[in-house]
């Protein structure tokens, strides 16, 4: 994969040509390279640039000369910023003082074009090749290093865990607002559900880097594009294999403990449909994100399957349709965040066979998605409301609103910048996680005037 | 102690970016804009794994240029200056061995600081080589015009 973009040397002079001097360049007949800043007449046309011969400094016409552009903009205080360079090989002539240089090669970058974010990532082989060939050097692996807190942090993806925490405590405050709660099973719940997700997370780097996926992507974000631990050379992908293994026995053993405690055929199904759908969200044989199905599985996985498993752990078993509609606004706000995320990733994700919704569809289709699903998440919660089943406070999410009119109106003028486009997918983050925060405390309010007021009804009808 | 004329250290000293010219391996030059991190003694550059190409050519060939050019760079200053000399690749430790240098590039470039706090986002970015360049000849043109010859200096030593 080439870092920057192929140049030929009529755009290497044309942007040659832009720079306010060009600094030459040429191995002197001491081997050493010289520079000198000169005014160049770039003519793209017929591929030359002409200056005047430097004083004092003989050019050689025998070997391959360069011409070089480069530019910062310093910021006081800050650093630099714009940053851009190009360059342009060819043979010289020197002729009554004037040097031609031929334009035959040219590489250059500029961060307007290839952000710098992108530029490192499409250099990531090289970093690897460096690791590589230092460690045939010193008979040793030599590895890129990051300390063990954000070793775990990065490789775990630890952040996305609210999108479990939110519906399990929400599950499990819906059953105590129903006379059921037992904190140590509650506890069980909120660590063995953590550890699906992480089972899954590092899951999901495992099969997104044996397909081909993660390594495709050159504009992952701090919300997309994986951990991406296995293409820096972080952890290996044998390592990220057994670590998911590991997530997944300890909760499948927090899962046994909790089927021996509080064991029901509900749960049991839950349970297995749960491991299901998150194994198989990127593995094979199942593979639902390759399918166009990751948005649903995320959905099933992180609204009912959590929120109805939590429920169920402490009920016993009993289920009811409260916490089951009050689980969809939560799985519709979090498959958006995927669904959101999938967006910058769609030319990787496409180029690995990975069929999300933003791989198959159009632009248009994908923002109108997301306004219909948002919008639904609302409708669903009001509904909820005024038809008796869900309590009148839960309608504190609508305090989220205003974040939803952010990304919806945020997606069609960032849909080609991935950089633009991660303050929506944070912005997005937040919407779920708010909006998670104030059904939880909805529910808080339930149990508080339960406790202090039971004959206060906070339901309509 | 190597011996550089005094406005070639001044330029040494404050410029944000300079050029590293390095001989690749069919002896053509190939120039990198690189921040110029100078000790008193010797020319210090650090460059990135991901962007490690130059540090290829110079294990190829060791003889390297470093031109400081741009006005904009060194605070509108017009004088211009190229140091040749003899670089070397510093490799032990890419992870953390640059960050000795941490206080000279700091004072370039403070943001610097805040980015190496949050590796996390860019691990890769933050495993770097060394490259020292211990200078053997200096170019220097005072208006920043080379359409004057530059007055050439060899490098001497004096003891530390």
């Amino acid at each position: 994969m080439r870092s920057t973009p192929e140049l030929d040397a009529r755009t290497g002079l044309e942007k040659l040509a832009t720079y306010p001097y060009q600094i030459l360049s040429w191995v002197d007949d001491a081997g050493y390279p010289v520079s000198v800043a000169v005014d160049a007449r770039v003519n793209a046309g017929d591929l030359s640039a002409r200056f005047a011969a430097p004083a004092g400094l003989t050019v050689p016409t025998d070997r391959e000369v360069s011409l070089t552009g480069s530019h910062i903009r310093p910021q006081p205080g800050y650093g630099y910023d714009e940053r851009r360079h190009v360059t342009v090989w060819g043979p010289a002539t020197v002729s009554g003082g004037t040097v031609a240089i031929a334009g035959r090669t040219a590489w250059g970058w500029d961060e307007a074009e290839v952000p710098f974010f992108e530029y490192s990532e499409r250099s990531v082989g090289k970093s690897r090749a460096y690791f590589d060939a230092l460690s045939a050097e010193r008979g040793t692996p030599v590895k890129p290093k990051l300390s063990f807190g954000f070793l775990t942090l990065r490789t775990t993806r630890l952040p996305f865990l609210t999108a479990t925490i939110v519906p399990v405590t929400l599950g499990i405050l819906i059953a105590a607002s129903h006379g059921s709660f037992d904190p140590i099973a509650a506890l069980l719940t909120i660590i063995g559900a953590c550890f699906v997700q992480l089972g899954l997370n590092t899951a999901n780097d495992v099969f997104d880097t044996l397909s081909g996926a993660d390594d495709a992507n050159v504009t992952p974000t701090q919300f997309s594009g994986g951990s991406r631990v296995i293409q820096y050379g972080l952890v290996s992908l044998r390592q990220m294999a057994t670590l998911s293994t590991v997530f997944y026995v300890l909760a499948g053993l927090i899962g046994l403990v909790l089927l021996a405690t509080h064991g029901s055929t509900a749960l049991l199904v839950i349970g297995v449909v749960g491991f299901i759908v998150s194994l198989g969200y990127t593995a094979p044989p199942l593979k639902f994100v390759y399918r166009g199905l990751g948005e649903i599985a995320v959905a099933l996985g992180f609204g009912p399957l959590m929120l109805l498993g939590a429920y169920v752990v402490q009920t016993g078993g009993a289920l009811a349709w409260e916490p089951f509609v009050a689980s969809i606004p939560v799985a519709l706000l979090v498959a958006l965040i995927l669904y959101v995320n999938e967006i910058p990733d769609r030319r990787g994700d496409a180029r690995a066979g990975k069929r999300t919704l933003p791989v198959r569809f159009s632009e248009t289709t994908v923002i109108a998605g997301y306004n219909v699903a948002v919008v639904a998440a609302y409708v669903i919660l009001v509904l909820g409301v005024v038809l008796g089943v869900l309590p009148i406070p839960v309608l504190l999410m609508l305090l989220t609103i205003p974040l939803a009119f952010k990304v919806s109106r945020g997606l069609a003028p960032n849909y080609e910048n991935p950089y633009g486009l991660m303050a929506i997918m944070g912005i997005n983050v937040q919407l779920h996680l708010r909006a998670g925060l104030l059904l939880l405390g909805a529910y808080l309010i339930v149990l508080i005037v339960g406790a202090v007021a039971p004959s206060v009804s906070l339901f309509i009808g | 102690m190597a011996i550089i004329p005094e406005p070639v250290t001044k330029l040494l000293d404050a410029a944000l970016v300079g050029e590293l010219t390095v001989i690749d391996g069919n002896g053509r030059p190939v120039t990198y804009p690189l921040i110029p991190l100078w000790d008193g003694e010797k020319v210090y550059l650090t460059s990135s794994t991901l962007f490690s190409r130059k540090l290829e050519h110079i294990r190829g060939n060791p003889k390297v240029s470093l031109s400081i050019t741009d006005p904009d760079a060194v605070g509108g200053a017009i004088d211009r200056a190229t140091i040749q000399g003899d670089a070397r690749v510093i490799e032990e430790d890419p992870h953390g061995g640059w960050e000795r240098l941490l206080p000279i590039w700091e004072k370039k470039e403070p943001s610097i600081v805040y980015f190496l706090k949050a590796r996390v986002a860019l691990p890769l970015f933050f495993e770097r080589a060394l490259i020292e360049i211990t200078p053997r000849r200096t170019f220097y043109w005072s208006d920043g015009d080379a359409a004057a010859a530059p007055a050439v200096t060899t490098v001497g030593t004096e003891a530390a």
